[in-house]
Parts: structure tokens; C-alpha cells; sequence
């Protein structure tokens, strides 16, 4: 009825039009959200495609093998694999206790109008590029590390029999120690910036009452933030181990890019991502190519159970916020 | 009074050590660019905007990576934009509570984290290998596909901030959603969406593994987008491994130019952060 007076026929065509228009925006936005899928599942693909006639040729036995000789193209990713496990361990050992220390200062001890500069300040680390810490750790930090550190060391704790091979041979600079301390520095703001944020959703009920009780700050830390926070703190920890195992450029400048496994730490090794970085535009052959992607394939399974994991956990403790 | 005393011992310990834990985060930050600043600033110089990248032993600048980089961000920044901001919507938008939006979301945030070399590795395989060489093009795409996560992250949260009022209000005027969308939401909230392009374009910048796969470098003047492209990373990378201690000065050149832009670019994008809460 409404549809035969002029008025009515006009809504209606709008309406329709509207429509039209709504139709076209929605399935616009829904083609471009499908695309962020589409990149995700392009990248499983491809470097599936691309690893395969390594794990043809090599089979299982590509993952146990620490041989990488272009010449007799024999490739295994024990030692890349090893290196990058050991570098990412080296960076969190580093990163987490320094990352929490921050995290407490900023959220428990330090006056407010020092929380916003300060944040930003460390937040800013994670906007430094990678290949800034490269070069600096390349002429900076190995020199000092070759020359202060590592011979300290060697002194104290390669004496210790049987830990001391952790620490044997001589001083390089360059090695897996320098390159996971490089990617403790880095890893460092992204862990903070989770525990300051998961810290704040602490109700401050919790919090002042425990004071009442005669807490001290330690103790409100250590038996109430962090019990109520944990699932967002290993979320966060996981969120810069995600990171450190996929770190590129920083690792190719000072981890020596040797395909030997040694149980000294102070000695030159290699990372998945230092291996393609350094490699990869050199590579001739395509088994050593494809071998190459293998590599990343690796990395990006490991990385991608990290990062979900993560997801997992701090979609948790939203859900747990919100409720 | 003894248990007093030991745990305000241990308190006062953990305090310390968290200060220290806090100066030494800082130490690195003034390290970095403290050092950066010394080794780099002898290296500008009016000649590192207007000459090429030298061969070894040499005196040139790093105008081509210098062009090649600015290149490569733009387009990249083109594609990236629209995709990021569209699909951000969708998230903000459309998706309360569907299985998409959760499924894109949880994506996104994978890929917004995920290692930049598995990209590059990506785009190798998709577009070096079909066309046959390296070019520009490709290492604009791995750049693209950096930036959207980070885009689509900012538009979801920047809208998700604007209140529901105003959407309702411009309903209640009889406009379909997609004018909504386009003139009430997206004009409050373009501040915030702006924030999240400038930190991405700060992202990319200094990215360097994904295009060693793709653009690669090049050490002449190139305006041809299918052939290899210099780039500032890609050329620090290899002059400052090199033995030549001309190339090691320009790539601390480059490197400091890099932090710089990037550092503008950050705190810009906060500034606008803080005024655009300021203004609400």
C-alpha cells in the first residue's frame, strides 16, 4: 500500500538502493578480510610447494642431519634448527627477568607522570629496525663482548667442569652468545609492554586490600599480580619468543653463519633465518634452493604454534577480563 | 621483628633490581642511537643525497637506495592502505561475533608477528619465480603484506573506539550503513586509522630480509619497477659486512637516516595518538 504514494515509491527506492550500496561495502569488506586469509594459506602453500623436493629427497632424515655441503649437496637443518632453539633460549633467559623488572617498575613503583615518557621510551627499542641492531651489534657490542666479557667467562664459568664447555674456546665477539643477547635487547619491549598492560587489568580492590593487610609491594607482586596475571605473562613471553625465533637481520651480522653444532656458546653458529638470509640469493642448484625453503618452512611451523599458542592465551584471559 | 625486617629486605632488593632492569632497558635505547648518531653523522653530507652507490674505494652517496626505498614504500603503502583499512572494517563493522572475524582476526594477528623473511620467502616463490628475476614490483608486495596486519589491527581497534551513538544517530537519519561507515565512522576515527599508517610505513622502512628475496639491490640508477631496485636496508647490509671502510661510513650514513625517519614517523604517530584523546 505504502509503495503506491509517491512518497512510499521513493523509500522504497532508496531503500533498494541503499541496499545495493550496503550490499556492494559489505561484500567488499568481507573480499579484503578474505585476502588477509588468502596470504596466510598462500604462504603454507608455497613454501610447501617449494620445500618438497627437499623433503623428497632427504625425507625425514633432513630434520636430524647437521651436514650443509652445497658442493656434495647434502643438506641437513640440525644446526640451523639447533642455533636458532639455542639463540631464542639465550635472548628469554635474558629478556623475561629484565622485561618483568621493567614491567613491575613501570605498573607498581614509578610516579604516573613518569609511566607515559617511559613506556614510549622502551617501546621505542621495538621500533628500531633490525639491521640497526645488526650493524651496531657487528661494531659495537662484539668488540666489547670479545674483549670485556666473554674472556670473564671463560675465567669464572668455563672453569667449571663439565658446564664449563658451554663456555670453552677462545673469545670471538662473534658467536650464538653475542646473537642472543642481541635478541634479548630487542625482544625486551614487546614482553614488557604484555606484562604492563595484563598488570594494569589487576583490580585495584586486589590490590589495595592486600596492602592493607601489611604487604609489602614484593608480596602484592609476587602472590597477587601475578597469580591473577600469569596466563597473560606467559602469553606475552610467548609473543617475544615468537619474535626472537624468527629474528633475521640482527642474527646474520653477528652469528658467524657456521653449519657446525658446538656446545660452546661463545662459538660462531647459524639461525634458520640467518641461513636463508645469507644464502638464499646465492644458492645454485635447486635441491639446495628448495632445501632453503625446507628452512623456512621449519621456522614458520615452529613460529606459528609459538604465536598461536599466544593468541590462545591472551584471548583467554580477555574473555576472563570481560566477564 | 626479625621476619619484618628480612621481608622489607627482600622488598627493597626486588625494587632495585627492578630499577636496574628498567636503566638497563634505557641504557640500550642511548646506546643504540648514541652510537648510531657519532658513526653516522659524519656521513651526511650533501653528496650522500646526490650521488650514486659507489664501487669500493670510491666517494659516492646513496641517492638510487635512497629513491628505490622511497619507491617501494609508496607503492606499498598504496596497496596496503585500502586492503588493511577495508578489512579492518569488515572486522569492526560486520564481523561482532562471527566466525570470520575470528578466524580473521586470530590470522591477522598471526601474520602481524610472524617472521618478515617467511614473507619475502612468500612473495619469492609467487612472483620471482614466475616472472624470472627480481624486480621492484615483488618487493613492494612483501612490503604491502607487512603493512596490512598492522593497518587492519589500528582500523579495527580505531573504530571499535568510536561510540555506537553516532552510528545510531546517522541510522535514525535514514542513512544506509555503508554511508555510516564511510562519512560518520571513518571521519571520527581518522586520526587513530592514520596512526596505524604511519606505524606501519615505520615498520616497513627498515625492513631488509624480505627484500633481499625479492628486490634484491641494484648499484646504478633504476626507475624500471620489474628490474631489481637499490634500497637503503639491502645496501647497508651488504656495505656494512663489506671490508671497505668507505662502504662501512655510508652504511652507517644510511642506517642513521633510517632510525631518524623511522623515529619521526613513531613519535608523530603518537603525538597524533595523544591529541586526537586530547580532542575527545
Amino acid at each position: 500500500m505504502a509503495a503506491d504514494t509517491a512518497i512510499g515509491r521513493r523509500q522504497a527506492a532508496t531503500g533498494r538502493h541503499g541496499a545495493f550500496g550496503d550490499m556492494a561495502f559489505h561484500a567488499l569488506t568481507v573480499l579484503f578480510a578474505v585476502l588477509v586469509l588468502l596470504v596466510l594459506g598462500g604462504v603454507i602453500v608455497s613454501l610447501i610447494v617449494g620445500a618438497l623436493p627437499a623433503l623428497q629427497h632427504f625425507g625425514f632424515g633432513f630434520l636430524v642431519t647437521e651436514a650443509w655441503n652445497p658442493v656434495t649437496e647434502n643438506f641437513g637443518a640440525l644446526a640451523p634448527v639447533y642455533g636458532t632453539l639455542v639463540t631464542s633460549a639465550i635472548a628469554m633467559l635474558v629478556g623475561i627477568p629484565v622485561a618483568f623488572g621493567v614491567a613491575l617498575f613501570i605498573t607498581e613503583l614509578c610516579p604516573n607522570w613518569l609511566k607515559r615518557p617511559l613506556s614510549t621510551m622502551i617501546e621505542l627499542l621495538a621500533a628500531i629496525p633490525s639491521i640497526i641492531y645488526g650493524i651496531w651489534g657487528l661494531f659495537v657490542l662484539a668488540p666489547f663482548v670479545q674483549e670485556h666479557i666473554e674472556p670473564a667467562l671463560i675465567g669464572t664459568l668455563g672453569a667449571i667442569p663439565g658446564f664449563g664447555m658451554l663456555f670453552a674456546g677462545p673469545p670471538l665477539g662473534i658467536g650464538v652468545l653475542t646473537a642472543g643477547f642481541i635478541l634479548a635487547i630487542m625482544v625486551l619491549p614487546f614482553i614488557s609492554s604484555v606484562m604492563r598492560d595484563v598488570f594494569e587489568t589487576v583490580p585495584a580492590v586486589l590490590r589495595e586490600s592486600t596492602y592493607a593487610l601489611g604487604a609489602t609491594t614484593t608480596e602484592v607482586v609476587w602472590r597477587v599480580v601475578l597469580p591473577y596475571t600469569r596466563v597473560g605473562v606467559f602469553g606475552g613471553i610467548l609473543l617475544g619468543l615468537g619474535r626472537a625465533l624468527g629474528e633475521t637481520m640482527a642474527v646474520t651480522f653477528v652469528i658467524g653463519n657456521s653449519h657446525h653444532i658446538h656446545a660452546s656458546i661463545l662459538q660462531p653458529g647459524t639461525t634458520i633465518s640467518a641461513a636463508l638470509a645469507n644464502e638464499f640469493t646465492e644458492a645454485v642448484g635447486d635441491l639446495y634452493l628448495s632445501s632453503l625453503i625446507a628452512l623456512g618452512l621449519i621456522l614458520f611451523v615452529i613460529t606459528f604454534v609459538v604465536l598461536a599458542l599466544a593468541k590462545l592465551l591472551l584471548i583467554r584471559l580477555e574473555r576472563q577480563a570481560g566477564r | 621483628m626479625e621476619l619484618y625486617s628480612r621481608r622489607r629486605l627482600t622488598n627493597w632488593l626486588i625494587i632495585g633490581l627492578s630499577v636496574a632492569a628498567t636503566a638497563f632497558g634505557l641504557l640500550w635505547l642511548v646506546l643504540v642511537l648514541s652510537t648510531l648518531l657519532i658513526n653516522g653523522i659524519g656521513a651526511i653530507s650533501l653528496s650522500l643525497f646526490t650521488q650514486m652507490t659507489p664501487p669500493p674505494g670510491s666517494s659516492g652517496g646513496l641517492l638510487n637506495a635512497i629513491a628505490g626505498s622511497l619507491v617501494m614504500t609508496v607503492i606499498a603503502t598504496l596497496i596496503g592502505t585500502p586492503t588493511g583499512i577495508l578489512a579492518g572494517t569488515f572486522l569492526a563493522e560486520y564481523a561482532r561475533g562471527s566466525r570470520l572475524g575470528e578466524a580473521v582476526r586470530f590470522v591477522n594477528d598471526i601474520l602481524l608477528s610472524a617472521p618478515s623473511i617467511i614473507i619475502g620467502l612468500f612473495v619469492y616463490e609467487v612472483m620471482v619465480v614466475r616472472m624470472g628475476h627480481f624486480s621492484a614490483w615483488a618487493g613492494a608486495v612483501a612490503l604491502a603484506i607487512i603493512t596490512i596486519p598492522v593497518i587492519v589491527r589500528t582500523t579495527e581497534d580505531m573504530l571499535r573506539l568510536v561510540p555506537s551513538a553516532l552510528r545510531e544517530a546517522a541510522a535514525a537519519l535514514g542513512a544506509p550503513k555503508w554511508k555510516v561507515v564511510v562519512m560518520v565512522t571513518y571521519r571520527a576515527a581518522a586520526q587513530g586509522m592514520m596512526t596505524g599508517v604511519l606505524l606501519a610505513v615505520a615498520r616497513i622502512s627498515g625492513e631488509t630480509a624480505p627484500l633481499l628475496f625479492t628486490a634484491l639491490n641494484n648499484q646504478f640508477w633504476s626507475s624500471d619497477l620489474n628490474g631489481p631496485m637499490a634500497n637503503l636496508p639491502v645496501v647497508i647490509f651488504q656495505f656494512a659486512m663489506s671490508p671497505y671502510v668507505d662502504w662501512q661510513v655510508l652504511a652507517w650514513g644510511g642506517a642513521l637516516l633510517i632510525t631518524a625517519s623511522i623515529l619521526v614517523l613513531n613519535i608523530t604517530a603518537r603525538l597524533l595518538t595523544a591529541w586526537s584523546s586530547f580532542k575527545q
